[in-house]
């Protein structure tokens, strides 16, 4: 979503500025939102006076604990309402209620029929942009930085997914609209089911792949998100709490919300707010399972009745809304429940804390560090332009922007338009030419080709293509990392909980497998491809660790604890957590910056 | 739940300019040719986001339920409707459902990027204001805030 909206506002303000689009798959139907959303779940309604800029900057805080950019939360919130409104104009339908304003889920939430978002989103972003500057099935895997200054962005390269090329692309200015991260921790579903990640499977960690190595300040990368979904299908649960008034009981009949009050004062003042923050009800939820209650399963039947009330009319209504919720953007979830003859108005369905995920656009908020905008800003947050990355002229927006969470699909569009627009400010008053290294860029050619080399290279030192001493195959360079995350940074079969020794034996063992990347084999492009992501996807789970390590504290429980540090300490570590990567010394740099309270 | 293809059913999208709609669409680039017929290559990998299902001309594509954790026997299915699409819901039971719900409010290609929009390109350059949102944000005046420190 960030990507479209940054194509379509960039072309509005680039004037004779040259602007492509890369994309690895086809934007009709790429990203999280491509398989569709029931729900959009960033709207202010400030047309309606539901909603206030500095509402939701309060919300997003408390929910996270604490800290966010309220800076960049309040940017996203306070031009929201118009990404809306246009992806309405442009076909999206959205529910209304007789008076015609939006039906409302929640606080921020609308329900959508959205199967068809992403191509709604899209065929605006390909007319504004061109067909000609839309190069798509392309693999991007580094960025490259201008040869006379290594603080300054100048390109990005990478290969044809279906075509024998090599890309280059030279640039003034980048913008990294790329995904966030699923599959870095070992999922609970393992074989067919390894496709089947709440977070979007082709979310492969791009984003902080190719902003990590060249040395970018990433923040927060600590986080992560642990959804509470609908069993095995991973179906989304908001509209069963806040549209359908459903309830989550253990196999007591009880509710952890109630038995589990007392938990939410440990973590004050913010589990004494209202909403309880995700986290927290999570870790009642964990309390449980932990004591041995489970299974845990949500009351549809009972909760379908009682909107029904014995009206077979309404029964019939709520029916269709609560199959749509699932055949609009997690059909799995149907396919669970037909597959398991649960008819959700006769039987309660399980749910469960899933594996993490690290990313920024949802209710994670990993990403780099961005300028927020000039008005808004304080000194400590702004440094010529918004969501400039600490590279210069790199730009980031949706997953890629950390410390600003919960922007879902509006709001990473909208985030997409804002860092376009000011990409284009920038590329106005700094029009001088980047230089690419020619040198770097043939080692770096050649780095990209090798993992095919080497399976020609040493194929012939055994009869079994997978198993050769010489190489890795990319699934058995993921399945190695799954588990590494799993057992030493707080993955489920560790029970989301990690401490000193655990994280640095854990980055040993990390350390091992980031050099054996470099013995990676691919057998076509597809599987090249593949390489290419679990290199992303590791760069993300040795930052995630890094930064576990560093703060020393736990602030979200239900996402994960650190048993030598079990409490929350706002006196220390009411900070953000950042960090560099070098790569001429390999060094990783850890160290914080302010929280600062903008919105009283 | 990894998607597969009907050999007596896929015609290799004859006719479609775009070739194989499946293979053009998947977000994964799981779905590519054996032989003359589509063909998921990585089921492990297939998030069962059914691009490829609902584009597929001849309704070739369907979906066999993740092993891990998915009883035989059931079915989703999507046929095209206009401006929507229609699920037909098989139970493992051999109950049928069907829902019919709408994808989009405008057909295909209708967009047009900057209907309306009054921002000047260069005069509004360096504001806050995004394109289009004196038409588009439905409050007269975007709101800041002075930062306080």
């Amino acid at each position: 979503m960030s990507g479209c909206g940054a194509a379509f506002e960039s072309k509005y303000w680039s004037g004779d500025m040259n602007v492509v689009m890369v994309e690895k798959a086809v934007i009709e139907r790429s990203g999280a939102t491509g398989e569709g959303l029931s729900a959009i779940n960033c709207y202010m309604g400030q047309r309606y006076g539901w909603n206030t800029p500095e509402d939701f900057v309060k919300y997003v805080v408390n929910d996270m604990m604490g800290l966010a950019r309220e800076d960049l939360v309040y940017d996203v919130g306070r031009h929201v309402d118009s990404s809306v409104h246009l992806l309405e104009e442009w076909g999206l339908p959205i529910w209304k209620k007789d008076n015609g304003d939006y039906e409302r889920i929640g606080r921020w939430q609308i329900p959508i029929h959205g199967e068809s978002i992403k191509p709604i989103t899209a065929e605006p972003a390909r007319k504004a942009i061109g067909q000609e500057n839309i190069y798509e099935r392309v693999n991007i895997t580094h960025l490259l930085t201008d040869a006379n200054d290594p603080q300054r962005i100048a390109g990005a390269i990478g290969f044809g997914v279906r075509e024998n090329k090599f890309y280059v692309f030279k640039a003034k200015a980048v913008l990294i609209t790329c995904g966030g991260a699923s599959n870095v921790f070992r999922p609970r579903s393992i074989n067919e089911g390894m496709g089947r990640t709440w977070y979007s499977v082709f979310a492969t960690g791009a984003a902080y792949g190719l902003m990590i190595p060249i040395g970018t300040e990433m923040t927060q990368m600590e986080h992560r998100f642990v959804p509470t979904r609908f069993k095995d299908g991973y179906g989304p649960v908001g509209m069963w709490f806040q549209y359908f008034g459903a309830k989550i009981t253990n196999s007591k009949g009880e509710d952890y919300t109630v038995t589990r009050e007392a938990e939410l004062h440990k973590y004050k003042p913010y589990g004494l707010v209202v909403p309880t923050p995700t986290p927290l009800r999570n870790h009642q939820m964990f309390l449980d399972i932990k004591d041995g209650l489970g299974p845990m399963y949500m009351g549809t039947d009972k909760a379908m009745q009682k909107i029904a009330g014995g009206d077979p009319k309404k029964m019939r209504k709520v029916q269709e809304e609560a199959w749509e919720d699932f055949l609009d953007m997690t059909i799995s979830q149907a396919l669970t429940w037909a597959s398991q003859d649960i008819r959700p108005e006769l039987t309660p369905s399980e749910v469960v804390l899933a594996e993490p995920y690290i990313m920024g656009s949802h209710s994670g908020e990993s990403g780099a560090w961005v300028s927020g905008p000039e008005d808004l800003a304080p000194s400590d947050y702004f440094w010529g332009y918004n969501k400039m990355t600490t590279i210069k002229g790199l730009f980031a927006a949706g997953d890629g922007v950390g410390a600003a969470p919960h922007k879902f699909s509006s709001g990473s569009f909208t985030e997409g338009r804002l860092a376009a627009k000011a990409a284009v400010n920038f590329l106005n008053d700094n029009p001088e030419d980047s230089t690419l290294n020619d040198g770097q860029v043939a080692s770096l050619r050649d780095k990209i080709w090798a993992p095919l080399e080497r399976f020609e290279k040493h194929k012939g030192a055994s009869t079994a293509e997978e198993v050769n001493p010489h190489y890795l195959t990319p699934y058995q360079g993921l399945v190695r990392l799954q588990k590494i995350m799993d057992e030493y940074a707080g993955g489920t079969s560790a029970w989301y909980t990690t401490n000193k020794p655990t994280l640095e034996r854990g980055i040993q063992l990390i350390e091992l497998l980031r050099e054996d990347l470099n013995k990676l084999a691919a057998r076509d492009r597809h599987e090249l491809m593949r390489c290419w992501e679990v290199i992303h996807r590791t760069w993300v789970g040795e930052s995630h660790m890094r930064h576990l390590l560093h703060r020393e504290e736990t602030r979200w429980p239900g996402y994960y604890y650190r048993s030598d540090f079990p409490d929350l300490d706002d006196s220390k570590w009411r900070v953000f957590v950042n960090s560099r990567f070098d790569s001429e010394t390999n060094e990783w740099e850890l160290f914080t910056k302010p929280y600062i309270n903008l919105i009283e | 739940m990894p998607t597969f293809v009907d050999p007596n059913a896929c015609n290799t999208c004859e006719g479609e300019d775009k070739g194989p709609l499946c293979v053009y669409i998947c977000p994964n680039d799981l779905m590519k040719l054996k032989g003359d017929k589509g063909f998921n290559q990585e089921p492990n990998l297939c998030s069962e986001c059914y691009a490829c299902v609902k584009l597929c001309p001849t309704e070739a594509i369907r979906v066999r339920g993740y092993a891990d954790f998915i009883p035989l026997g059931a079915e989703v299915q999507p046929r095209r409707v206009e401006l929507g699409l229609t699920w037909t819901v098989k139970f493992r039971d051999g109950e049928v459902l069907e829902f019919t719900y709408p994808s989009r409010t405008k057909p295909v290609g209708s967009s047009i990027p900057y209907d309306g929009f009054t921002e000047d390109p260069i005069a509004d350059l360096r504001g806050q204001t995004l394109a289009g949102e004196s038409v588009w944000l439905g409050v007269d005046n975007l709101p800041t805030f002075a930062s306080n420190v």
